[in-house]
């Protein structure tokens, strides 16, 4: 951990959104997340204008309820049979520091199974979060994105989200 | 081994079709290698120079257009050791050097230079050795090869399915069609399990019933084709089908202009109205969501709706699925548009899509399945009382019924048995 109470705070908001992913506490997870915040996984890893290229996901509050509300409900099949993951989230790097927020840069390594396979998901990650002065709880997520290191290759079709 | 031809019959595919290594090896040399196979978008080579790799079956190949701006398709292989020559995307290149021994190759293919040739003094005509060059012929901005000389011509081959070709790219709202984007994800099946998808409508509220519940009530409407009458299938010849679920969004240039705009689109209208007349934005706004139908092209690509599909083989077991999002090209007064069809795209399509995902696994499923009782056939026979030749001779029956399928295998079984 850091030195830094301000990313220290930061780091345990990564590791507590990660676990809430691998328990597909979905709802819980939503939660971290501003009314202003955007969940993108690129798939050109040259480009930051993400609106106006072509991604796997680029979803703001609305597509995220509906992801969420899908990834819940028992209709999709792909998630009702989604493989189960375990991933570590390490190697912080923070790029900018304030007492109201923190941008923070890191690696994911998601190892997920489903029926006698194991697949790799690594990507780079950053994470915009805001600290609320109301205390670590109180701390959001308004930005996420995902960048795997094979993005701009074929994954398989995923009923998790990254 | 059964003839490949018998494994197939009018409302039947055998079990095996999907699962054995030497009928797939069959395909690779008997379909892939021989017929008129989709390899880009004339978009994705914008000028002299540029080129897109990807491939033909599981042949790696490069598409150029050279300075002349003729389209080649290259196989990328060196004539010398066999290197690849090319492991980028797309881009723009005066010709492709090989990593290992620099020989150097134009854009159409000639051999132009080979490294420290006193070697090869009397042994070497560099005229004898160009890559390994397909046919290359386009239709409407699609770009196809051949590995067939002897191929018959690309509109031959395409039939019936040009015209259908023509209205797809009405969308365009009297802009070219260009490329936007490309999801790329794979599943663990065959590939005709993604073939027979793209004519599959019998699947789509059970499969996507995720998607249908996340969308808007006039795109859920749109989309609710299982008991509409006038939706229907036809068999197009060589494989090919079009699979028309929202029938008065066949051909966009028909609008009587009755039909309101989707009322979540009021902000692109008015965007779109400060560059473009009312009678254009209605056009483009109007294309947002596609064509109405799926065109089904045999082997390897389907002009689905609004976006381009598709397939590549890579094993017996395994095949690689591009969805390709598409939109008009013109002045970036379009953006806004375009960022709309890029949003809808996301939705649905790619390994995170609302619609992608619940496919990729109902196809693993057919996989897991289908090796259980070989014997036991793959039934396609949906809707075989009620198929009748429409207006234009073609095959037709409901936009739910396995017509579509049926013409897939019909080429399969003749590419299959021809000697």
């Amino acid at each position: 951990m850091s030195e830094d109470p301000r990313v220290s705070r930061a780091i345990a908001l990564t590791w507590r959104e990660a676990e809430l992913l691998d328990r597909r506490e979905y709802e819980s997870w939503n939660a971290l997340y501003t009314e202003e915040a955007l969940y993108v996984i690129p798939i050109d890893p040259d480009t930051t204008d993400h609106a106006n290229t072509l991604n796997m996901v680029y979803d703001d509050a609305r597509m995220r309820r509906l992801r969420v509300s899908r990834l819940t409900e028992g209709y999709a099949i792909a998630a009702v049979d989604a493989a189960r993951t375990v991933r570590t989230v390490s190697r912080f790097v923070p790029e900018s520091v304030s007492d109201t927020g923190v941008v923070l840069r890191s690696a994911q390594i998601l190892v997920a199974y489903k029926r006698s396979r194991h697949d790799l998901w690594a990507a780079d990650v950053t994470h915009h979060i805001r600290l609320s002065p109301e205390g670590p709880d109180a701390d959001r997520i308004t930005r996420k994105v995902i960048q795997l290191i094979n993005s701009d290759a074929p994954v398989p079709a995923a009923g998790f989200l990254l | 081994m059964t003839w490949p031809g018998e494994l197939v019959s009018g409302d039947r595919v055998a079990g095996s079709l999907y699962t054995d290594p030497a009928i797939f090896a069959g395909e690779l040399t008997r379909i892939f290698e021989r017929t008129w196979v989709w390899v880009a978008h004339e978009s994705e080579l914008p000028g002299p120079g540029t080129f897109r790799s990807t491939h033909v079956g599981t042949q790696p190949v490069i598409v150029t257009r050279d300075r002349a701006g003729d389209l080649h398709t290259l196989v990328n292989r060196c004539r010398h050791r066999g290197a690849s020559l090319c492991e980028r995307q797309n881009g723009r290149a005066n010709g492709f050097t090989c990593p290992y021994h620099a020989w150097s190759y134009g854009l159409d293919g000639t051999l132009r230079g080979v490294p420290y040739p006193t070697g090869y003094e009397g042994v070497l005509e560099k005229a004898d050795l160009p890559l390994v060059t397909l046919r290359t012929e386009s239709h409407g901005g699609m770009i196809f090869a051949t590995f067939d000389p002897g191929a018959v011509p690309l509109r031959e081959f395409l039939g019936d399915a040009a015209g259908w070709i023509d209205r797809f790219m009405l969308q365009g709202g009297g802009f070219p069609i260009k490329v936007l984007g490309r999801h790329r994800f794979t599943y663990r099946g065959n590939w005709k399990i993604q073939l027979e998808n793209t004519t599959d409508g019998y699947h789509f509220p059970i499969v996507h019933r995720s998607w249908m519940a996340s969308v808007d009530a006039e795109t859920a409407n749109m989309m609710s084709f299982m008991t509409d009458q006038d939706a229907v299938t036809h068999d197009l010849g060589n494989g090919h089908s079009v699979m028309r679920m929202v029938p008065d969004r066949s051909d966009l240039a028909v609008d009587d202009g009755t039909e309101p705009l989707p009322a979540r689109f009021a902000p692109l209208v008015e965007d779109l109205s400060r560059t473009f007349p009312d009678d254009e934005v209605r056009r483009l706004v109007r294309s947002v969501h596609g064509t109405g139908f799926n065109l089904n092209l045999f082997p390897n690509v389907a002009m689905s709706g609004s976006f381009f599909r598709v397939l590549r083989p890579v094993a017996v077991d395994e095949t690689v699925v591009e969805h390709i999002a598409i939109g008009p090209d013109g002045p970036p007064e379009l953006d806004a548009l375009n960022r709309e069809r890029l949003r809808i795209h996301e939705h649905f399509q790619g390994p995170f899509g609302f619609g992608t995902p619940d496919d990729a696994e109902g196809w693993d499923r057919v996989q897991r399945g289908a090796q259980a009782v070989p014997d036991l056939p793959i039934m396609v026979n949906r809707g075989l009382s009620r198929e009748s030749r429409d207006g234009e001779g073609w095959p037709t029956s409901h936009v739910t019924d396995e017509t579509g399928m049926r013409a897939s295998y019909r080429m399969w079984k003749q590419l299959m048995s021809d000697e």
